[in-house]
């Protein structure tokens, strides 16, 4: 049994980027920052980075705790420490803010110079392109090359995907967990719905709440109360919560009479008090448009041809928001270019959410990966 | 699924003679990647193998192993027509349900099908049968209640399914133990390997 501990305390960087950034959607970025987080050493051929991209609501503070605040523990830290599958040990891990964040790096919370207002609607759409343009820019001034890894989960894993692509030579290994190629027609419909709560929230004020003094918490709530249901899977809601009551009878009233109600109040109400109604929205619209096959006419195996990386693929039998089908897809395409791919199918009960988690069978896969990456 | 220690799986030498250097191969039930190592260091082939138990499926990416877990039971769906040179089912064919299913899949997927299975209609068995017991030996090291073979037949059986559907057997080795066998192997061989073609 291998020893594993947290990687302590660490502390978020900042960099600024002068350089413009042209976006897919036709808009330029002036200049920009980005926040991060590394955790182990580079070494001197700088061929052991990891870069791990984060999903909607992550961040760059993917493992370790904050100095001021011992609960502020990465969404991450399971997998990244020194012992830990994602050993900091072997390897340079790489954790960053994207664009249109509401962590540090910019977004429509930060404050735009043309205007000396925070951006709010006007700041532009951000696609995985441009977050992952903006990755490469970050390893350039790290003194990064080549990637050994670009690793995510969900969202996360379609930036790991892009990499591969857009950046072939940049990254020895495209690592995607619990995504999909593209959204189905559900996925975006259940995003949708979550982006007109907040759009109809009366403080919303479009996309202006903060000159308002404002927050369209009912909105962000709502949003997060339907996600949180598709991160879970039917099986894992019954075994949480079945349908236990919250006081032991049947109220007849709107309050919360099911457990499973109060669990979603819950988590609503946290998240709207923390995250950014406009990053929510402009984070859900690059799920919408990420399609590597757009410009393939929707053929993938054509788009896939780009890559040269070797690739993991890991999916959760009970996720049916990105279902092991969805994985499957891109596994085909892959092989159709002929590249090397390691398939993981698991069985977890928790859903989309088992990314997060530490089953030791997905563990096990993710330990054995890293380990044969030569660095 | 029959347990063979690895240095004595002699189906791998005959299995690597049928296979040409640089091939593209698919190997179904691939356990540990023993087969696809192999072929790897003797072949130079481009493998990806395919398992449905999780730690085996852990060990292939230890090893450095293209595995993919997907449950044969499913068929080979997703898998474009000739796809592979060689399509190899080492040892399991008798551990799938959909035995018609999956032969047709891999003469779809391959240029050429490899299997090879514990023959039922070794003389040893037939013994055990007729001293009223299912057979239990090396190569069928499991008891009637516990084994995951599903389906049990003979080198005969085989070979008659593939005339019916249309296979035709273009090389066929029997052996028993590590000894060849090209005299009545139906009776007189515990193992069968085939290479097939359409």
């Amino acid at each position: 049994m291998t020893t594993s501990a947290s990687i302590g305390i660490v502390t978020p960087q900042r960099a600024h980027f002068d350089t413009p950034l042209a976006l897919k959607s036709g808009g330029v970025l002036p200049a920009y920052d980005l926040v991060f987080e590394t955790y182990g050493t580079l070494n001197a051929t700088a061929s052991n980075a990891v870069l791990v991209c984060h999903a909607l609501s992550g961040s760059h503070h993917v493992a370790g705790i904050y100095a001021d605040d011992p609960k502020s523990v990465g969404w991450w830290d399971n997998l990244v420490g020194p012992g830990k599958p994602l050993d900091t040990n072997k390897f340079f891990v790489i954790g960053v803010n994207n664009l249109g964040g509401c962590y540090g790096s910019t977004g429509p919370k930060s404050i735009n110079p043309a205007t000396d207002k925070p951006w709010g609607a006007d700041f532009p759409f951000v696609t995985v392109d441009d977050w992952v343009d903006s990755h490469a820019r970050l390893g350039e001034r790290l003194g990064i090359s080549q990637f050994a890894a670009v690793l995510g989960g969900s969202l996360g894993g379609m930036q790991a995907l892009d990499w591969t692509l857009r950046y072939a030579d940049r990254v020895r290994h495209g690592m995607i967990v619990a995504a999909a190629p593209k959204l189905s027609a559900e996925n975006i419909a259940f995003n949708e719905v979550a982006r007109q709560a907040i759009l109809r929230d009366p403080d919303f004020h479009g996309g202006n709440y903060y000159e308002h003094g404002v927050v369209p918490v009912s909105g962000l709530r709502l949003a997060r109360m339907l996600g949180h249901i598709t991160y879970l899977s039917d099986d894992a809601m019954a075994q949480k919560f079945g349908r236990r009551l919250r006081h032991g009878e049947h109220k007849f009233h709107f309050g919360v009479d099911f457990e499973i109600e109060s669990y979603l109040h819950y988590q609503g109400d946290k998240f709207a008090g923390f995250f950014d109604a406009n990053t929510y929205l402009l984070t859900t619209k690059a799920l919408d448009y990420f399609d590597p096959a757009y410009d393939y006419d929707g053929n993938l195996q054509e788009a896939m041809v780009r890559a040269r990386a070797k690739f993991f693929i890991a999916s959760f039998t009970t996720d049916w928001r990105f279902p092991p089908e969805r994985s499957r897809e891109l596994l085909f395409a892959l092989m159709h270019g002929g590249r090397d791919v390691a398939y993981v199918e698991l069985e977890c009960a928790a859903g989309h959410d088992s990314f997060l988690l530490d089953d030791a069978h997905y563990h096990a896969a993710l330990r054995a990966y890293f380990s044969n990456i030569e660095v | 699924m029959v347990s063979l220690t690895q240095d004595s799986r002699f189906d791998f030498d005959i299995i690597t003679r049928w296979i040409t250097p640089g091939e593209r191969v698919l190997d179904l039930g691939c356990g540990d990647g023993d087969l696809l190592a192999h072929l790897i260091a003797e072949r130079g082939v481009k493998g990806y193998g395919i398992e449905r138990d999780v730690e085996r499926v852990v060990a292939c990416i230890a090893a450095g192993i293209n595995v993919l877990q997907i449950d044969l039971e499913q068929g080979l769906a997703g898998f474009e027509d000739a796809q592979f040179d060689h399509v190899i089912m080492s040892l399991s064919l008798q551990a799938v349900h959909n035995t018609d299913g999956i032969l047709s899949e891999m003469l779809r997927v391959g240029r050429e099908a490899v299997v090879s299975f514990p023959n039922f209609g070794y003389w040893r068995h037939r013994v055990s049968i007729a001293e009223g017991h299912m057979p239990v030996s090396d190569i069928l090291p499991y008891e009637w209640f516990n084994t995951p073979n599903v389906r049990f037949f003979t080198m005969a059986d085989f070979e008659l399914l593939c005339q019916k559907r249309g296979i035709t057997v273009l090389q066929r080795v029997a052996f028993d133990e590590d000894r060849e066998i090209t005299t009545d192997p139906n009776n007189y061989a515990s193992v069968a390997i085939y290479r097939l073609g359409r």
